[in-house]
Parts: structure tokens; sequence; C-alpha cells
């Protein structure tokens, strides 16, 4: 049976982990290979490193980190911030990423998304979404949540199915921090729609919201920050707590 | 000397940092000398099947690999060229196994992405793994199963997580990316 998979996503500032809550007020939550390292150690079924500045400042994802967790990490792991073209990509597989993560380049330019899976698979091929609730409803946001934009998350989730995208990363940025829980609504309208794979991001606070997420949605793995960098919980008590509620997890 | 294939298919870095992490060094290579020299094979990949193929043809890869006596492990897409043929691309593959690789039908999410189980028929190179234990998957195409069906994975259908014939391996999942069981299977191979 497939399982749930538990994700830990380490935000990557200059090779360091950094946590803020609702995108802002960001942490020092340490060195991005040890942290690495402990959650491959703890049962993590995947990482994902998301270079947070390399969008905004125009930087590239720093591939000697990716170098170095290839080196040592024998779990497969995402690496997403400031891609914007098939170079980007190749360099970043080359250096040892098994997938690669796109968010505003592919808003500013679609046709990337059919570009990656072209060159590289879809499976390779992550797209991450930055939604938030809004009065007419949820809204894409770009450049690490600081720009909206027109979007639907529901209909730009669909558009990346249809141009390739081999999975989705939905992160709530109304519950991004918050603990409070992922956002269901969206989750499960996008994971129901779509026949790729969604990622569930954006609220983890307890585990039992972990439970909850794969409950009421058909989410395919739940990605949290925060709660495991600071040792708040581990990897193993959300799982353990999981199997115990008979939730498929490894 | 473990010689890793070399072609246009991503994941084969991963692979040799796998064996790195094992204590085993390996070579990258598309050199025909280097790859029938070589103690054991390993034929990574992920990717396309149709590009893949064509790449292999152009570099005469295709027949090194077919006419290899040593132990061959193929991974992921290497399992999938391994096969007859591919709906992928409609792609006519290598035919080491008698089995082919068709696109999974609607049921349940496609890609197949993350950690699944799978039972273990015969073979020697999964032997010793629990049955309960997960290894890492990401394909949309799966290999039916055959006579050279070491084990199977059951997703939306039964398919070959491994098939296995006379010194030929090979893996739907990633043990490069399976942690501890992985590194278990990377184990036996190096030990065949």
């Amino acid at each position: 049976m497939l399982k749930k998979r538990i994700i830990p996503c380490l935000d990557i500032r200059d090779g360091r982990t950094v946590k803020g809550v609702n995108f802002v007020n960001i942490r020092d939550a340490g060195d991005a290979v040890e942290l690495a390292k402990r959650y491959a150690l703890e049962g993590a079924d995947e990482l994902v490193f998301l270079d947070i500045t390399a969008t905004v400042e125009n930087r590239k994802t720093l591939l000697t980190l990716v170098e170095k967790v290839a080196a040592e990490i024998n779990i497969p792991f995402t690496v997403g911030g400031g891609i914007n073209s098939v170079a980007d990509v190749s360099a970043l597989i080359q250096a040892g990423a098994d997938k690669i993560s796109i968010n505003s380049a592919a808003v500013k330019n679609p046709a990337l998304i059919r570009e990656l899976a072209g060159e590289f698979g879809s499976q390779c091929v992550v797209l991450a979404i930055d939604a938030r609730l809004e009065s007419d409803g949820w809204k894409v946001y770009v450049h690490g949540g600081r720009t909206p934009t027109p979007l639907y998350a529901l209909d730009w989730a669909a558009e990346a199915e249809r141009l390739g995208a081999g999975e989705i990363l939905l992160t709530s940025m109304n519950h991004d921090g918050a603990k409070t829980g992922f956002a269901l609504d969206i989750t499960q309208a996008v994971a129901q729609q779509l026949s790729i794979p969604v990622i569930a991001s954006g609220g983890a606070g307890r585990k039992e919201d972990f439970k909850i997420v794969f409950e009421k949605t058909e989410a395919s793995a739940a990605l949290a920050a925060g709660i495991f960098h600071f040792g708040e919980i581990s990897i193993q008590e959300v799982k353990q707590y999981l199997r115990s509620q008979n939730i498929p997890v490894r | 000397m473990i010689a890793i294939i070399q072609y246009n298919a991503g994941n084969i870095r991963s692979v040799q940092n796998a064996l790195r992490r094992l204590g085993c060094e390996s070579i990258v290579t598309d050199v025909p000398e280097e790859i029938r020299g070589a103690d054991k094979v390993i034929f990574p990949g992920v990717g396309e099947a149709g590009t893949a193929m064509q790449y292999l043809r152009d570099r005469g890869l295709d027949e090194v690999i077919c006419s290899l006596r040593q132990p061959v492990l193929g991974i992921c897409l290497g399992l999938q060229l391994m096969c007859t043929h591919s709906e992928e691309g409609d792609t006519s593959c290598l035919g080491i196994f008698d089995a082919a690789v068709r696109r999974f039908p609607p049921g349940e999410k496609v890609p197949h992405i993350g950690w699944n189980n799978f039972s273990h028929i015969g073979g020697r190179l999964l032997s010793g793994i629990p049955a309960e234990a997960d290894c890492y998957y990401v394909h949309s195409y799966y290999a039916e199963r055959c006579n050279d069906t070491s084990a199977v994975c059951d997703y939306i259908l039964p398919f070959s997580a491994g098939l296995e014939k006379d010194n030929f391996f090979a893996l739907q999942f990633h043990p490069e990316k399976s942690a501890a069981t992985g590194e278990k299977i990377l184990q036996n191979f190096l030990a065949l």
C-alpha cells in the first residue's frame, strides 16, 4: 500500500535553515545539511529545500548545498527557489536533486512547466503554489508570498497538471506558521480535481493536524517546517500516532 | 569496479552517492570498453523512454548492455528499458525481460510517487528484505508481470517491482533513495 508521506521543509537562506510566521519574522533554525541528516534518520519520507531569498534577490539556489545534501542523505529531496529555466534545473539535477519545485517563474511563463516536464520528466517537476484566501476565493501569490496575482489556486493547479507538472505543493499562506491545522477546503478541492499528487502545506501544529488532513482530504503528503525544526514534535511521534490511527505511513 | 551507465537520464549522481555511502567507488561512463570491463554494471535513470533509447542506440550502448555477462542492475527507467516495449513514446526497448511497459490506467494518483512495499516472489537480489519494508517509487509507467518477475508491487494494479533473469536484475523503485532498506538491497547487489 502506498504510504502517506511526511515531508519536512527546510527554508534556506545563505545555507542556513530559517523559518518565519506568515512568510515574515524569520528565525534561524540551524545548519541545513545537519538538519537534513537528522530528518532522514528520524524517518522523513522526503525533504524539500526552498531557497526563500532566491527569487526576491534574483539569486540561484546554492548548488553546493545541494551537492552536500545529495552526498549525505538516502531519501529523495526537492529543491526550489529562484528556478527560471531548463539550465537552472539541469544544474540542480546534476548536483543531485531528485525533483525541483517552481513557483513564480511558472506563473510568469506557464510554458516552462511543459518545457521542464519534456526535458526531465513530469516526476521531476513540482509546482509550488502559495495560496491566500481572499473575499473572492483562494488566489495565487508569487515572489515568496509578496505579490498577488489574478489567478485562482484551483484553476492554476489544473493548468499546471495539464502542462505536465508531476506534483502540486500547495501552501496556504493564511495557515502557514499559525499551527492551527492545514487548509482543508482548498487542499481537498485541488486533490479531488487533479490526478497528480498534492502535498498539503502550511499550518501543521499538532500531530492531530496530520491525521485530519489525511482523513479529510486526498492529499498524498503533508509538509511542515517549524514544528520539526524547533523540536516541538518529532517525525517519529507524528508517524507513530498516524499508524495508531490506521493511516498508512512508512 | 562498478560502472554506472551514463546517458541522458537524471539521477545518475544519486546512485554514485549511494554506492559511496556504502564504501564502494564507481565510475559513470558511456564508453563501451569501460562498461564491458566493469565487475558490475548499474543502469539507472529517470526520464523519458523514447529519448533515452535513442541516446543508447546512437552510441551502440543498446547492444553493449544486452551482451553483458556480469551482474547488471537496472533502476526505474533502466528497468523499463530492459523490457520489450514501452507505451511511453511507443518505444522498442532492449527486450531482456519478457514484459511490456504500460501507462498506469486511471484509478489513483499518477505518477505513483512515494513509499510502497512489495511481495517478494523469488530471485537473489531481494532475499532477506521483509515484506513490510517500503521503498521509494516515482513513475507513471509500469512493467507488466512476467516469468522474470521477482517482486510485485500493488498500485492501481499488480506490476513488476523487481525483475531477474540470469545476470540481469532490475528494480522499479529507487534503492539509492530508499533509506536503510535500499542500502540493504544495494549491498545484496554488490555481494552477488
